[in-house]
């Protein structure tokens, strides 16, 4: 029962069809309170689709959503702001909550763009709205929030700090937390519950068990799966592109 | 009371009132229009309004009303046709606009037995306007902003981003169909008075002048409804003063008021160089 009240939002064989095809179909899954439930696949996939359905842009074509969440948050994949409308990160902070100046410069100041918050939206870099993008969804201090890819075109080390900061918002607001994800090291380090997708649900469970299915090995390539499979363990170094340890970080 | 009603006596001070009225429900409605990429939108139901015009006066409805039916149901039905042709929105938009434009001129046709000012239709009579003209602007217009006020939050969010407005609970696809309604609602407020072919030009043109020295969208929402209304006062007595017409003198300031608000523009480009 306890079980139960955490549950935020649960999907039933559900589908978005598409232009006479199915974009994905027999999509089932539960996120809850606290917990990371994180999409992968190759492009194509449906993992956008399969967030927007849960999100309530897309309805779903077949199947049950039931959707328990009272506030949403959204980073999405890609956001274009018409050059015509003059808009600063103060606005956009403000674009569907009504929160005052200070706690927009404290969630801000959690992804490290606080400095920006006069600034024009449309002299930011790649990199700098992606952090402000972050910084707007944990603003609205949600119940549920989804991140497609939220760290593209962050560099390197701001990559790990905003994982880290989106590990911590989920246990600080005890939100439930859907991610789109290409970073598999992440992706098998810090999630509950890893979804892979292709179409439709190749395979699913925690990461420790899905780097051993053979969908995932058959999607991902033998390579990437076993590489990963060293990932299962607190770092005190990083790896170099080829794998090998390098401590110089 | 008194004084008031000598005010009213005066065509020049009626036409300045309503045209204020008008450039203030222009200000917020052009910024918009212009942050959604609109501009064809507008003068497509600006175009159908004539043919709500004729209609009018075949069976002597109230012409803001039979306007804004009109151009609220080609409104309808370019979001319908939308939806189920392959047609790109442009082509839509020109389809609509001068099929209901020829609907309109055909109808004038058959209408010899009324005294019809074609002229008056296209480029609209400010200085005809009565008292009971100017009721329908404000309380209109009234309406228009307080409507536009309730859903300016959803509105706006949706016009930066469709998809996060509707994830965040905010209810676009309402927004939206209202937002519609109220650019016909403006459009039937202002035929009579700056006209079919020109009341585009005061939705747009203020709000242009404001993109240009504004860095906010609440400081171009204030400074498009002053150029609105600035371009209306100045129109108006530069067209007593040289005798010219005067819905096209609004719309020559608002032009030389956009000529205008690019200098700063150019001095902030040589600045940053």
């Amino acid at each position: 029962m306890a079980e139960n009240n955490n549950l935020l939002v649960k999907l039933d064989n559900c589908g978005v069809y598409k232009s006479s095809k199915w974009i994905v179909r027999g999509i089932s899954l539960e996120i809850h309170k606290g917990k990371i439930v994180t999409l992968i696949g190759p492009n194509g996939s449906g993992k956008t689709t399969s967030a927007k359905m849960i999100l309530k842009i897309l309805k779903s074509d077949e199947g049950q959503i039931k959707n328990f969440a009272s506030k949403m948050a959204y980073v999405p994949q890609k956001i274009n702001i018409d050059w015509t409308m003059p808009l600063r990160v103060v606005d956009f902070m403000k674009l569907t909550s009504h929160i005052n100046n200070l706690e927009i410069v404290d969630a801000l100041k959690l992804t490290g763009v606080d400095n920006l918050l006069y600034n024009d939206i449309h002299n930011l870099s790649g990199g700098e709205f992606q952090r402000v993008l972050i910084a707007r969804a944990i603003a609205k201090k949600p119940d549920l929030l989804v991140l497609d890819e939220p760290v593209q075109g962050v560099d390197f080390n701001g990559e790990i700090a905003l994982y880290n900061l989106i590990k911590k918002i989920c246990s600080t607001l005890n939100c439930g937390i859907l991610l789109i994800s290409h970073d598999l090291h992440f992706v098998m380090s810090a999630t509950d519950h890893v979804i892979c997708l292709n179409g439709h649900i190749c395979c699913s469970g925690t990461p420790r068990s899905i780097v051993k299915n053979s969908a995932y090995i058959e999607l991902f390539g033998e390579h990437n799966a076993t590489t990963l499979s060293l990932y299962q363990h607190d770092h005190d170094h990083s790896h170099g592109t080829d794998g090998r340890v390098t401590n110089n970080v | 009371m008194g004084e008031l009603q000598i005010m009213f006596d005066d065509f020049f001070t009626r036409a300045l009132i309503a045209g204020i009225g008008i450039a203030i429900i222009a200000g917020p409605l052009g910024c918009l229009v212009i942050w959604r990429r609109l501009s064809y939108f507008g003068d497509t139901l600006s175009h159908s309004a004539l043919l709500g015009v004729t209609l009018a006066y075949s069976f002597s409805f109230n012409i803001t009303f039979s306007v804004f039916i009109i151009s609220a149901v080609v409104a309808l039905l370019l979001i319908n046709l939308q939806k189920r042709t392959k047609l790109a929105g442009d082509s839509l938009l020109g389809l609509l606009a001068h099929s209901t434009l020829a609907i309109g001129l055909v109808l004038i046709g058959f209408l010899t037995s009324i005294r019809f000012d074609l002229m008056g239709l296209l480029f609209g009579d400010i200085l005809a306007v009565d008292v009971e003209d100017i009721t329908i602007v404000y309380l209109g217009g009234a309406a228009i902003l307080l409507i536009l006020y309730f859903i300016w939050k959803s509105l706006f969010s949706a016009t930066v981003n469709y998809d996060l407005s509707a994830a965040e609970g905010m209810r676009p696809e309402i927004s939206n169909f209202i937002f519609t309604l109220l650019l016909a609602g403006v459009i039937a407020l202002s035929i009579k008075m700056i006209g079919a072919l020109l009341i585009t030009g005061l939705l747009l043109i203020p709000a242009a002048i404001a993109r240009n020295i504004s860095s906010s969208p609440r400081q171009m929402v204030i400074i498009a409804t002053l150029a609105g209304v600035v371009s209306v006062i100045a129109g108006l007595f530069v067209s007593l003063e040289i005798n010219t017409s005067s819905g096209p003198s609004i719309i020559v300031v608002a032009l030389l008021l956009f000529i205008i608000s690019l200098i700063p523009l150019e001095i902030k480009g040589q600045l940053q160089k």
